[in-house]
């Protein structure tokens, strides 16, 4: 047994965060952490790589009792993490990143090129050695660093590998590169702990399964003897029903047509989406999905093309243009795009549209508040109350509050960019069903996601980006027709 | 203690620490509680008090002011040239504070469409409008502004008692107070303080927010500046100098954050009296003016420090 870990409990003030949780892995084991948002799943792993001290419970690695107290002893026992949020300095080159703070020095100098040769060993290791170790950082795609960090991990000796929603950034084909070296690190004998909400790949590479849930553990599964729905079971304590709840919505006249549509990287892109109807938009990473929906919303500059709401054209060259329209847009990045994380519930569910509730300038705190009651309790927002700061909230819950500063517009066309991205299970399901009723009422769906499952089951329509073009448009296709179609197999 | 008593004892520290301020003054000095000294010390607050109204929308957008000081100056130094040559004074005190505000718009569009960083941009016509006070002045106080309005800005008395510029400060107070927690523009300060881009992409108008904030804050200076000449009975072109630090002070002391988005107009206030009674109360006692400086600097990185500390 590579590492285990028993009977960890913590606490911050009154708040328990975990309690009696056993965790174990093997060499050459790759073992997933599931669990919703909240769970203790990071708190889990922040004990185990030094950045917590668990209030009780024992550690042990290779078989030995091993106290962890800081990061540098996890380092010590070759426990390495790979967050989420990259933790690479932009500025500074691939091999500099990489023996940031332990760089070969000679005469008390920088040894370059003993820097740069090891970099290439391990980026040889990895097999990623068209990366250049004098490229800068920043200039690398999300894959490539998080393949820089994998590389840097290796470098400090990492026998334990912890990986935080590793492809949430990912196109396909980088998280195809990224499950390849998984086998490789695994066939080395390397321990790696996946956490992750996404159950396809967890079944597709991971051997073992461990669940939390409110702090505790609920089980230990091996993948090849379990199924979706009973992860499903032990991770909500309950049903959660479908996964992907049936819409019944008439498809009415058309809401959105978009003719010729280009920017700096895509060009030619048409469609029509009708009320009541979502139209998903499928494609790898950089293939131009995101920049379809940021054109029409004003927000790259449009280079060609017509966009017409309701037969009415229209020529949005800012945000507030398009919102006065009529379009609300659910952007990517909820933290740094979707939410003013220090405000309220209250403020940001009316953001878009607080002067709605103002005269003359001046806010109607009663109106605005009874406003954002009605949707905190239409869309099961769970929130102590509307004044809490929003960043308190789980990543569903903050997704439902950025739904309802849109829907406080009354949109006729609603821009979806990865909608349920780093939202848990059961909040995934409340969004789907917050989509399908949106649909219903007649609003016009546009929906971005790298999520094959999530487009297929949630889509009238798929559209396919391929390089920055539109590689086709199909009515309910099956994951091999979209997938041919945003590899350019189509063409 | 609940984490929300926590948030509300956090947000009263500098109140808190206004009153034990106070307590101690006027134990240790006699002269302190009285009526006379405690209107007087208002009264010299209320010029770093309207300019750190102003201030603390910049803050709260994340931003910074430092050209405030030669608003003041200039704007003066205009108002007293129109008055000495016979323009009425009451419409030379408009204009001063529509130039001022001018003068902060400039700031605005800088900062805004030419996305220069606020330190940079203010620092630019800090530079650029104290010169042109100095050039419009000759680098002369300009005095003779013989008119009982003006005198009445910066020296009366309402119902005999209270100082004008308090008064004028408690309306601004009041006005500020009420723009940043009623008003849609004044939550939009907080929003696009908070996180710009979200702001943007909710359809706000960011741009025209600063420009409108920088602007409120040049008329908050020109409006200090007419009390300040008012009360020297002249204007002088190197007025000012250094209170763009003072107003920074009393905001950052209030509790206002300097990463913007967070803080409130209360305590940009209890922010200038804290300072303003401090400088009071070390003169009462008698302490050496260069141990007030000293003083005063322990104080406001003690305030910063605590709350830091609180925030843990």
């Amino acid at each position: 047994m590579l590492i285990k870990m028993q009977g960890i409990s913590k606490a911050f003030g009154p708040v328990k965060v975990l309690e009696g949780v056993d965790f174990a892995l093997e060499r050459g084991e790759i073992h997933a952490l599931m669990g919703e948002n909240g769970a203790g799943k990071s708190t889990l792993m922040k004990i185990l790589c030094g950045v917590y001290q668990a209030d009780s419970g024992s550690i042990a690695v290779d078989g030995k009792d091993t106290p962890i107290r800081n990061t540098s002893d996890a380092e010590r026992q070759g426990i390495a993490i790979i967050h989420q949020e990259l933790n690479l300095i932009p500025q500074l080159s691939v091999m500099e990143n990489m023996f940031l703070g332990r760089e070969p020095r000679r005469f008390g100098v920088i040894d370059s090129r003993q820097l740069r040769r090891q970099c290439l060993e391990y980026l040889q290791l990895l097999g990623i050695d068209n990366l250049d170790p004098d490229a800068e950082a920043g200039s690398l795609s999300i894959g490539q660093q998080q393949m820089v960090e994998i590389a840097k991990a290796l470098s400090l000796n990492a026998q334990v590998l912890i990986m935080d929603e590793p492809t949430a950034a990912l196109s396909e084909r980088e998280t195809e590169r990224l499950f390849s070296i998984i086998a490789d690190l695994k066939a080395r004998g390397v321990g790696i702990v996946y956490v992750s909400h996404r159950m396809e790949e967890i079944f597709r590479v991971c051997d073992k399964i461990s669940v939390l849930r409110d702090g505790q553990f609920v089980g230990e599964r091996v993948i090849a003897h379990t199924s979706f729905d009973e992860i499903v079971r032990l991770m909500v304590g309950r049903e959660i029903g479908d996964r992907f709840p049936a819409r019944k919505a008439e498809l009415g006249e058309i809401r959105l047509q978009v003719r010729n549509l280009a920017d700096a990287s895509i060009s030619g892109v048409e469609f029509a989406v009708r009320a009541g109807e979502v139209l998903g938009i499928a494609g790898l990473m950089g293939s131009g999905r995101s920049e379809i929906l940021r054109t029409i919303f004003g927000l790259n500059r449009r280079l060609a093309g017509e966009i017409e709401l309701d037969g009415q054209p229209l020529q949005a060259s800012a945000p507030h243009q398009a919102i006065a329209a009529g379009i609300g847009f659910v952007t990517e990045d909820r933290k740094g795009q979707g939410l003013v994380l220090g405000m309220s519930v209250r403020e940001n569910a009316t953001l878009a549209n607080l002067g709605h509730y103002a005269r003359w300038g001046v806010i109607n705190s009663a109106q605005q508040l009874a406003a954002v009651q009605r949707e905190i309790e239409r869309m099961h927002i769970r929130t102590r109350d509307a004044e809490l700061e929003v960043k308190a909230l789980s990543g569903g819950n903050q997704q439902k509050v950025v739904f309802a500063k849109w829907l406080g517009i009354a949109p006729k066309v609603l821009l979806l960019d990865e909608p349920t991205r780093g939202v848990d299970v059961g909040g995934k399901a409340e969004i789907y069903q917050i989509i399908n009723e949106l649909a219903q009422s007649g609003v016009a769906i546009v929906m971005v996601s790298s999520e094959l499952p999530e487009v297929l089951a949630m889509s009238d329509r798929v559209l396919v980006m391929h390089q920055g073009r539109q590689a086709g448009i199909f009515t309910q296709p099956d994951a091999e027709t979209v997938m041919t179609a945003a590899t350019g197999g189509l063409q | 203690m609940n984490v929300q008593q926590k948030a509300t004892l956090q947000k009263l520290g500098p109140f808190l620490a206004l009153l034990v301020l106070a307590a101690g003054l006027a134990i240790t000095s006699p002269d302190f509680l009285t009526l006379g000294n405690l209107l007087n010390v208002f009264r010299q607050v209320s010029i770093n008090a309207l300019i750190a109204f102003g201030m603390t929308l910049v803050i709260l957008l994340g931003g910074i002011d430092l050209s405030v000081g030669s608003i003041l100056a200039l704007s003066s130094v205009l108002t007293a040239l129109m008055i000495s040559h016979g323009i009425d004074p009451v419409a030379a005190t408009g204009l001063g504070v529509l130039a001022g505000a001018g003068m902060g718009m400039v700031n605005g569009l800088v900062i805004s469409k030419g996305k220069v960083a606020p330190f940079i941009a203010t620092l630019g016509t800090m530079t650029i409008l104290r010169g042109l006070a100095l050039v419009f002045s000759e680098g002369r106080p300009i005095t003779g502004l013989d008119s009982d309005f003006f005198a009445m800005l910066g020296g009366g008395y309402v119902a005999g008692l209270i100082p004008v510029p308090v008064v004028i400060m408690v309306v601004m107070f009041g006005v500020f107070w009420f723009v940043l927690k009623r008003t849609v523009f004044g939550r939009h300060v907080y929003a696009v303080g908070g996180n710009e881009e979200a702001a943007g992409l909710s359809g706000i108008k960011t741009g025209q927010i600063k420009v409108w904030v920088y602007t409120l804050s040049g008329a908050m200076a020109a409006t200090a500046g007419m009390i300040l000449t008012s009360r020297l009975n002249s204007a002088q072109p190197t007025a000012g100098t250094g209170y763009e630090l003072d107003a920074i002070a009393a905001v950052v002391l209030g509790g206002t954050s300097l990463t913007g988005g967070r803080g409130w107009i209360f305590g940009t206030l209890v922010g200038a009296l804290l300072i303003g009674i401090l400088n009071n109360g070390l003169n009462l006692l008698g302490v050496s003016s260069f141990y007030q400086q000293v003083i005063k600097g322990v104080v406001i990185l003690l305030a910063v420090l605590l709350d830091r500390a609180g925030k843990k």
